[in-house]
């Protein structure tokens, strides 16, 4: 009874998540901060939807219900670290510090990604990721304006040891929400982003990891925020859980 | 590459003395069968491996007595923590160890470092280690990049003798160098350093905040003055007031002292000087060579040096970068305190202090300083007082009152048999040197409207001693005026001075 109970209260929180919200982001050409030869030329997108906000702790414990084997007691240890979920009060309760609109985060690459096959969709690629979060909520693209730079780089200001906002800040342009300044999201494609065989030489490997080599081939060296990202996407593996590392989903149309 | 290409060439540096020191030379250390080729490597790591002791700023691990080289486990934690940057500021540091510099390392020339790097769980940031007494490509940062709630390990042997800067190294390098990501690593060369009382640990950085010198609250990182270079602090051991009051380093007259001190920059280059202290020795750039007799010694960004002295007279010695705008307005101050008896053959302390007087001046001061002396002793009586006076009064008085003290009538009112004088209570009398006098007076029947400016040169002993003179010269009614009477007036706030 008592797990039916906790059955019933995550699929009533569960309710956005199975008609989660997706927005229409129109195809093109975008000027990454990484190039997508290595040198200059922009990212060629296809037109996608994005999750208008991040999966929420109540989703995701609505889909370790659903699937139990990426419940924190049961996951495979190469798809998960020892601190998946390590915050939540048990295998599949939340808790009371643990706020059901909360962004999830302590999930490893492997359980975003297949949360995102629960609902018919994938992880965003960096480049749909960056493409979307350089809007605001008048702009397509803000980046080169210094007040949103700077509101972008605030969050990293912030003491990382305060409790995480909930989900459903101001839509931007498009309408999704909280791209910025609440915590780092996965992307599919977060191992690449310094290795690409077509974008790096031989050394690229190592280019992010020391003396801040990568930076000289960002192409917006100001745009210190999006490079922490990269960074910080770098730093990971696939089974690896963050304290601040949430993610959304993407689907192709 | 340009990293690559300087080891490159310090090896290539180091060869020749090798072999000269290995052909003329026959008497090899013991462990010398297994030694490698390689310059600095003292063979392989003996007993058991050690746990360093790492050192929290402004104190240093305690010397190696090692003759071997050991293997030696280094645990350094990364912590980003909120901590306060002056008086009401907070700023939100990265750290290694959880203080700025980070912990201070330790190891012998030789020994095999096994280095452990922890990212807090609760970091929002990947970081690592570059540590520049590391042979090797980024120096420890192309092995350590590690995610918040991870740990890397990498070992590397430590070859070079010296004194090294370590910092985060990774993308954006420049914010987490900003942010108080450095810290000293001593590689001892395998005899140790000379013996010392105290050693001290100081790094000096520049920080970039978003408000102002001071402004009250939380400063977040302002990237676009650290790109500008125009730091709002410049700081020793990452926050004002890190080296001051009771945080002051200490020593006592006669003990030698050895600073450990490094620029963790990201931008500014250090010229670091000790107000009140030549430096016996400074091993420039943290290397191998002294140079002696030291006034000021630039210490590069990513670069250290080591300076030792012996201090000979107590007081207070001040730590600043002497580029010094810096040290007064961005808050690059840091203070030695000295105890002990003072030594007035080395330095004497304040012998005389009066007003210089040029050309006017009496060449004969003699009596002044024996006042100065008398009230020093405690045993200054009148007649001294008056003397002492006379010649004061000559310097400065006598241009308006004449030397005679009968003024220039109409214009300068007269001393001498003054009525005005000798109707003043003491308190305005003191306080006519002191503060002046404006406006009308009436002495002897003659009415003087005119600007006595303060006498503020005059130090409390001076003022007592010119008006004890007066009142007693020139058939004024007598009395004495002592420097702690003076000492009350001048405390009070100057009362609109007018003839009542």
């Amino acid at each position: 009874m008592g797990k039916l109970s906790i059955l019933l209260f995550g699929m009533l929180l569960a309710g956005p998540a199975v008609a989660a919200n997706y927005a229409p982001l129109p195809g093109g050409t975008f000027k990454s901060v990484l190039p997508a030869d290595g040198k200059a030329a922009p990212a060629e997108i296809a037109a996608f939807q994005m999750r208008t906000e991040l999966v929420t702790n109540a989703e995701f414990l609505a889909f370790v219900n659903a699937h139990p084997q990426w419940r924190r007691d049961q996951v495979p240890a190469i798809f998960a670290d020892r601190r998946y979920l390590s915050h939540w009060a048990g295998p599949a309760t939340l808790g009371e510090d643990v706020l059901p609109d909360q962004p999830v985060t302590r999930v490893s690459w492997f359980a975003a990604q297949a949360f995102c096959e629960s609902e018919q969709a994938r992880l965003p690629t960096w480049y749909e990721w960056e493409y979307a979060a350089a809007a605001d909520s008048q702009r397509t693209d803000a980046r080169g304006d210094p007040q949103w730079r700077e509101s972008v780089l605030a969050w990293y200001g912030r003491p990382a040891n305060t409790p995480l906002p909930t989900v459903g800040g101001a839509p931007d342009v498009y309408g999704v929400r909280d791209l910025n300044g609440l915590v780092w999201e996965w992307v599919s494609d977060f191992n690449a982003l310094l290795v690409g065989a077509d974008s790096r030489d031989q050394d690229g490997a190592d280019k992010m990891k020391f003396c801040g080599a990568g930076a000289l081939s960002m192409q917006q060296k100001e745009n210190y925020a999006t490079l922490m990202r990269v960074a910080m996407l770098s730093s990971l593996k696939a089974s690896d859980t963050v304290t601040t590392m949430g993610f959304r989903c993407a689907r192709s149309p | 590459m340009s990293r690559l290409l300087s080891i490159v060439l310090l090896s290539a540096s180091l060869l020749p003395a090798t072999l000269m020191a290995a052909g003329g030379g026959g008497a090899a250390p013991k462990s010398v069968a297994s030694v490698s080729s390689t310059p600095g490597d003292l063979g392989p790591p003996q007993g058991e491996p050690i746990r360093a002791v790492l050192g929290i700023p402004p104190n240093v691990p305690p010397p190696i007595h090692r003759n071997a080289p050991a293997k030696v486990i280094v645990e350094l934690e990364v912590v980003e923590k909120e901590m306060p940057m002056s008086e009401g500021v907070t700023y939100t540091y990265w750290t290694f160890g959880g203080t700025v510099p980070g912990s201070f390392i330790r190891v012998r020339q030789g020994d095999t470092v096994e280095f452990h790097l922890k990212n807090a769980p609760d970091n929002k940031m990947p970081h690592n280690i570059d540590l520049h007494g590391v042979t090797g490509p980024g120096g420890g940062a192309a092995s350590s990049f590690t995610a918040p709630g991870h740990e890397s390990q990498f070992t590397f042997k430590a070859l070079n003798a010296g004194l090294y800067v370590y910092h985060c190294a990774t993308a954006p390098v420049g914010m987490h160098v900003a942010n108080g990501m450095y810290g000293l690593i001593l590689i001892e060369p395998p005899e140790g350093l000379p013996k010392v009382d105290h050693e001290y640990y100081v790094m000096q950085g520049d920080f970039y905040t978003t408000g102002k010198y001071r402004e009250k609250g939380h400063q977040p990182f302002d990237m676009d003055a650290a790109i500008a270079e125009r730091p709002t602090y410049v700081l020793f051991n990452g926050r004002e007031g890190a080296l001051t009051g009771d945080h002051a380093l200490n020593a006592k007259v006669g003990e030698t002292v050895r600073l450990f001190v490094g620029n963790g920059g990201p931008n500014l280059v250090s010229s670091f000087h000790v107000i009140g202290e030549i430096f016996d020795k400074v091993y420039y750039e943290g290397g191998t060579h002294a140079q002696e007799n030291v006034q000021t010694t630039l210490i590069p960004a990513g670069g250290a040096m080591m300076a030792e002295f012996r201090v000979e007279v107590p007081g207070t010695y001040v730590l600043v970068d002497h580029s010094i705008f810096r040290a007064f307005n961005k808050g690059a101050l840091g203070m030695l305190k000295v105890e002990g008896p003072e030594n007035k053959a080395i330095y004497s302390g304040k012998e005389v202090d009066s007003v210089y007087l040029g050309d006017r001046a009496n060449p004969n001061l003699h009596a002044v300083t024996e006042a100065a002396k008398a009230n020093a002793a405690g045993t200054l009586n009148k007649e001294e007082q008056i003397k002492a006076g006379q010649q004061l009064f000559t310097g400065t008085c006598s241009v308006c009152h004449q030397a005679n003290g009968e003024g220039l009538s109409g214009v300068f009112p007269p001393l001498a048999k003054s009525d005005y004088l000798a109707k003043q209570v003491k308190e305005h009398l003191i306080s006519i040197p002191l503060h002046g006098l404006n406006g009308s007076v009436t002495v002897n029947g003659k009415e003087y409207n005119s600007v006595m400016p303060p006498m503020s040169q005059l130090t409390d002993d001076e003022v007592a001693n010119i008006l004890t003179y007066v009142l007693n010269s020139w058939g004024n009614p007598g009395g004495q005026v002592s420097k702690e009477e003076v000492s009350k007036v001048r405390a009070q706030q100057p009362v609109p001075a007018s003839g009542h």
